[in-house]
């Protein structure tokens, strides 16, 4: 009612005009983290799209790789990545659905099933190019054949399966237990109640871990290093180096040569571009489910 | 009478193949899991064999040498364990206030119609493989670097005293900070997506008790959802740096991979997965049995930042669990 301020209303003026602008502040702060993020990532695809795409032409899917200055493809690598990583998901796959499906089940809440969970995620997480080195001593060192695509192969499973795991583990526990119960009732089984009533219900989440699995291992470059290392020429046999896109892609970009640059950055594009498909894919497949479910 | 009896067999043999198809089940599945458990001490234990015979010849003292000769079979792990914290500490030092920014700008700053693109956009960030980051390093972000970046940090942060020296370097553009720098990008979903996630679950009743009291948007965030979420937000940020200590192919083209101690953040340095990355294919016998052990370290490293990391998180999804 009085105009004349007394001195206390004028203090806490003050403060809330300060804890205003410190309100101001931050939230612009927010703002320009969201921006920072959004910017690297049109930045990072840009570049893949504006220095990738010169590079994409027939030949690139049809030739392998060439010597410096000439013109070739990258089809061996291609062909080398979708075996070894085909070869890592039929390895991987099973033994994450069966652990995954030991963990949900079986485990439960008892203290074993914890470790294991515990160990799954650190797995997940772990640096690859540790499990890289894991497989050369486990495989290369040990048959004595030298770098392989097999050994490749296995490097990437350990990169599936911790996926695989999880997801797996997760979407199980997602289904309900009166499922579980009314088929356990008409005196079904327990593993026919698992694989036929469970992964049924199950079986978009198990796939989209799956989808999850292929975008990760598809970029992985670190443990294929030293595992199935590089091969210039188009190879089918296993026991054998096995050229991949992303060691490809290494062994270029390291190159002084322009041409080398030019598929290096073809790859990362075709890469990129599979990998981004991929988890979009997942994305849609769980969130369709979810809402069927609903 | 017959047909009774036959049908009980029937259904007894039926009963005892489902019970031992069931034990075979079980047994396959517990077999998978103790794969998953075997394999995580066999990773560190095959480190560790294939590191003997660095670690015989030059015992503890491989932890605390700089010096890193091949020719001589001297090794040091000093060095990259050096790069490889002090890449990660770049990171994080970018990375934890920007995803914090991002995870509350997308819990509570965004209109809602907007929250799930902006966080599926940044969650494809984490999708990119780490190749690209490291070659959109090397041919982007090093020239930038060289160009604007290093000559600007010499004139303003090198002539400071104490910190002046982290910043005094040539102007090549690859050296500790462009690798801190990619890190930091790549971490970012990471972290951001730990922090956005939590963030979520504390209660709307005491976010609205806070602006019911007058509370700013900024307090809530500060005064209610950090500390109830405190220990999962440290969860975040371990779960980033396990992943900034292990990566690899990013930090391999722009770190600059000299095995030499320089107390500047602008001079070329290396990481421990980004050495082993560089040499382990084309090494010998000894070299190789160094790396391995540098693998070692670096997979103990790693294993102790995110179990802490796993601990944390499970914390907050315990105290959620009693409520």
């Amino acid at each position: 009612m009085n105009p004349v301020q007394s001195p206390q209303n004028r203090t806490s003026q003050r403060l809330l005009r300060k804890r205003s602008a410190i309100n101001a502040i931050a939230m612009t702060l927010s703002c320009a983290a969201a921006l920072f993020g959004l910017v690297f990532l049109g930045w990072i695809l840009w570049t893949t799209i504006s220095k990738g795409l010169v590079g994409i032409d027939w030949a690139l899917f049809t030739q392998s790789t060439p010597p410096p200055q000439e013109s070739g493809g990258l089809a061996n690598a291609f062909f080398g990545s979708a075996i070894m990583c085909g070869l890592a998901i039929l390895m991987g796959a099973p033994l994450g659905i069966a652990a995954g499906t030991w963990l949900s089940e079986y485990a439960g809440a008892r203290r074993i099933g914890m470790v294991v969970r515990f160990v799954n995620d650190i797995l997940l997480s772990a640096p690859s190019i540790v499990l890289g080195l894991f497989v050369y001593t486990l495989v290369v060192a040990q048959m004595g054949t030298g770098f392989s695509a097999i050994a490749g192969a296995i490097s990437l499973a350990f990169i599936v399966i911790p996926v695989i795991v999880r997801t797996t583990d997760e979407m199980l526990r997602l289904v309900p237990a009166q499922m579980r119960e009314a088929a356990l009732s008409l005196g079904v089984p327990q593993w026919k109640v698992i694989v036929q009533v469970l992964y049924r219900g199950a079986s978009a989440g198990i796939v989209t871990g799956i989808l999850l699995a292929l975008a990760r291992i598809s970029g992985e470059t670190a443990p294929l290093l030293f595992t199935s290392f590089g091969n210039q020429y188009w190879s089918t046999d296993l026991a054998s180096p096995m050229a991949s896109v992303p060691v490809v892609m290494n062994q270029f970009t390291a190159s002084p040569y322009e041409s080398w640059h030019t598929l290096a950055w073809a790859g990362a594009l075709v890469l990129t571009f599979f990998v981004l498909v991929l988890s979009l894919l997942a994305r849609a497949i769980l969130s369709r489910n979810k809402v069927r479910h609903d | 009478m017959t047909s009774i009896a036959v049908t009980h067999t029937r259904l007894v043999t039926q009963a005892r193949r489902d019970a031992s198809a069931d034990r075979k089940f079980r047994t396959l599945v517990v077999l998978a899991a103790f794969i998953v458990l075997v394999s995580l001490i066999g990773v560190a234990f095959s480190m560790l064999w294939g590191g003997r015979e660095v670690l015989s010849e030059q015992g503890l003292g491989f932890f605390f040498s700089t010096e890193w000769n091949p020719v001589e079979n001297r090794y040091g792990a000093l060095v990259p364990i050096f790069g490889t914290l002090v890449t990660s500490v770049i990171a994080l030092m970018i990375a934890v206030p920007v995803s914090f920014g991002i995870a509350v700008y997308l819990t509570e700053v965004a209109p809602v119609w907007l929250r799930t693109p902006v966080g599926s956009a940044i969650e494809l960030l984490a999708g990119i493989p780490s190749i690209i980051y490291g070659m959109w390093g090397l041919f982007v972000l090093v020239p930038m670097m060289t160009a604007y970046v290093t000559p600007w940090l010499n004139d303003h942060l090198g002539a400071l005293p104490f910190i002046g020296e982290l910043f005094q370097g040539p102007p090549i553009g690859i050296g500790l900070l462009t690798a801190g720098f990619v890190l930091s990008i790549m971490v970012i979903p990471f972290i951001s997506s730990v922090m956005r996630e939590v963030f979520l679950t504390v209660p709307v009743r005491l976010k609205e008790s806070a602006y019911a009291l007058g509370a700013t948007r900024w307090e809530v965030v500060w005064n209610i959802v950090l500390p109830y979420t405190r220990s999962a937000v440290i969860g975040g940020v371990f779960l980033g740096l396990g992943r900034a200590l292990g990566e690899t192919m990013a930090v391999a083209y722009v770190v600059g991979n000299t095995v030499r101690f320089s107390a500047s953040l602008l001079e070329p340095g290396t990481t421990i997965a980004a050495l082993i990355a560089n040499d382990f294919a084309e090494a010998t016998d000894s070299y190789r049995s160094a790396l391995l052990l540098l693998g070692f370290v670096l997979f103990v490293v790693t294993f102790f930042i995110l179990a802490i990391a796993r601990l944390m998180l499970l914390r907050l999804s315990r105290r959620e669990g009693v409520r």
